[in-house]
């Protein structure tokens, strides 16, 4: 994710593809320089682009008022004055929910709790109205009972505004809850895309299938065993020539060793890449 | 009840002093106020909460890792809770935790053969060093590493790994009872489940009883018979793992199972949830009465007031005031 908004660090390097965002192509490769690269991504982030990050504990600067923090995107992308800014973020503080923002604006990230603190950090996001907002794994350090409360803020500002999200998660009760798409990362590639019920209800690749099934659905009925993935996550120095997830896969064949599987289309919206699923693939 | 639970824990307290500075006002965390449960042989019993609450607390304080300031712990028939020095370690030898994070938990100059075997040494379990490293050898194998591993420092592991050299080194010393302090919550989705189902191997094998404390309930559900809700330092609600978990009696349990995001996107994007208000009161200035009033959604006045006692309902405990007559 952090390719797509240009926050990589400077060992890591897009060597290849596009990133298209509203009809503009931004990928580094665009650019002359890395400096312009750098003033195009600048303008955007934080704009139309927002991003919420995992831990609301470090995104925030200690020495800051929280008002301070949140103005700042204002001020930096419109041509308002800091008393209107001031006011559109007493604005902000009230959508997410926070209770006397008055007086709240002026205190420092240390004063407010975890849930507080991602609130915050989403009210920053909000800050221009983006177009995009990537949240990547925004409820991952909060308490479950702060995670819903987090989680129910994000659905009804996807309903009321006109922003998508792309959520970046590892806890498939978060996403199954706020996503309408999902995409399976395995070993730095997508292996499967589809709508949420493509995922959940139909899933095609043997990764997908073996994450729905070693966690515990507590609607399920107990002592059904779970069904671990053996073996663990390769590593991405060596990562290996064929299909990544081959080490692990119960069903690999010799192909999926030496060749990177193909894409197979299902429907209009659900995608996989397994040698398994290919047309040529022989069915036992 | 015919059968003796293996631990049987009453009206245990644990007390931090927290006031700063020499002349400050007393400043007292009460992490742990006034808890009972009983474990039975061959048992799991699951402790959640939120972060805060005194879970890991209450876990550190049975295998006394921190002195309880009163109240009794009573292992086999014994009272641990007072008992010091060699007295104490007798029983240590019987109890042993599986530590939250496999990072810290594991010395990284030493090998994995000298980690396993350092509480052997430390109990005397073996005569000679070949007796030992046979054990050693064994355990590796119980909790599915190679034995070659022997030699190896905890950096060349995974995380998951790392998880089954802890579980080995509880293992090593023949214990009847493991606490488990979120085993799995510092590990991946998919290496969590390898975890979970080794525990459970490992308890039909050798007929343990497990005290696993987690945050994430499914989990918890999934491994336990019987599930223990803390707010706050206080036991709120404890009963059998489906029943607590399909009719919750505590309003908080009520809050807390509705939020826990279900993997199926038909119940997730359907379910109507209780979101509760507001978040956790500090535990240095804990509400007066009940201490969930503050946010409950049933909460009279009387709840502001006085403390709830816990109450038998069915075969259920429940401290709220909601079910006293």
């Amino acid at each position: 994710m952090y390719s797509i908004i240009g926050l990589l660090s400077d060992n890591g390097k897009v060597t290849e593809g596009k990133v298209i965002f509203d009809g503009q192509d931004i990928s580094p490769s665009q650019f002359k320089s890395k400096k312009e690269y750098e003033a195009a991504l600048e303008k955007l982030r934080g704009n139309s682009m927002a991003m919420i990050f995992q831990d609301p504990m470090t995104f925030l600067n200690p020495i800051l008022k929280i008002g301070t923090q949140l103005i700042e995107p204002i001020l930096n992308h419109t041509n308002c004055t800091k008393a209107e800014a001031r006011e559109k973020a007493l604005e902000l503080m009230e959508k997410v929910g926070i209770p006397s923002a008055e007086k709240r604006i002026d205190q420092y990230p240390f004063e407010f709790s975890g849930g507080m603190r991602q609130r915050i950090v989403i009210a920053i996001a909000l800050a221009n109205n983006p177009k995009l907002i990537i949240a990547d794994e925004p409820t991952t350090a909060l308490d479950v009972t702060i995670q819903a409360q987090v989680l129910e803020l994000i659905d009804e500002l996807k309903k009321s505004s006109n922003s998508a999200i792309i959520m970046i998660s590892h806890d498939l009760g978060v996403v199954a809850k706020l996503c309408d798409r999902i995409a399976i990362m395995y070993g730095g590639k997508i292996v499967e895309i589809g709508t949420d019920k493509d995922i959940f209800y139909d899933p095609k690749h043997p990764y997908t299938k073996g994450l729905l099934n070693c966690i515990a659905n507590p609607e399920d009925d107990d002592d059904k065993e779970l069904e671990p993935i053996a073996g663990s996550p390769p590593d991405l120095l060596n990562p290996p020539k064929g299909c990544p997830f081959v080490d692990r896969c119960s069903e690999a064949m010799r192909i999926c060793k030496d060749v990177e599987p193909e894409v197979s289309t299902f429907s209009d919206t659900h995608q996989c890449a397994c040698w398994l699923l290919h047309s040529k693939a022989v069915k036992e | 009840m015919s059968e003796k639970p293996i631990l049987s824990v009453r009206n245990l307290k644990t007390y931090f002093d927290v006031t700063k500075g020499l002349f400050a006002k007393k400043q007292i965390v009460k992490a742990v106020d006034d808890v009972s449960f009983d474990v039975m042989p061959n048992e799991t019993f699951g402790l959640v909460g939120e972060s805060g609450c005194g879970k890991t607390t209450l876990g550190r304080t049975i295998v006394k890792l921190y002195e309880p300031h009163s109240g009794s712990i009573e292992f086999e028939g014994h009272d641990i809770a007072k008992l010091k020095g060699k007295e104490l370690n007798r029983f240590r030898k019987d109890m042993q935790m599986i530590f939250q994070d496999p990072y810290a938990s594991l010395n990284p100059r030493m090998t994995v053969g000298e980690i396993i075997k350092e509480p052997m040494i430390i109990h005397n379990i073996y005569n000679t060093d070949e007796e030992r490293e046979e054990r050693v050898v064994e355990l590796l194998k119980i909790v599915g590493l190679k034995p070659d591993h022997i030699r190896r420092y905890p950096a060349e592991f995974s995380g998951g790994q790392r998880q089954r050299i802890g579980i080995a080194r509880a293992l090593a010393v023949d214990p009847k009872f493991i606490v488990c302090d979120e085993p799995i919550s510092a590990l991946d989705v998919s290496i969590q489940a390898q975890v979970i189902n080794l525990l459970e191997q490992i308890q039909k094998e050798m007929g343990l009883s497990y005290l696993f404390i987690a945050h994430d309930l499914s989990m918890v559900k999934h491994i336990s018979d019987k599930i223990g809700v803390m707010y706050l330092g206080h036991m709120v609600e404890m009963g059998d793992s489906n029943d607590v978990y399909h009719r919750p009696l505590h309003p908080y349990t009520t809050a807390l199972l509705s939020a826990i995001p279900i993997p199926d996107p038909d119940i997730a994007k359907g379910k109507g949830r209780i979101v509760l208000e507001g978040e956790i009161p500090s535990p240095i200035n804990p509400p007066s009465g009940c201490p969930f009033s503050t946010r409950c959604p049933k909460a009279t006045e009387r709840c502001h007031l006085e403390m709830p006692k816990p109450i038998q309902v069915g075969n259920r405990i429940v401290a709220c005031m909601l079910y006293e007559k």
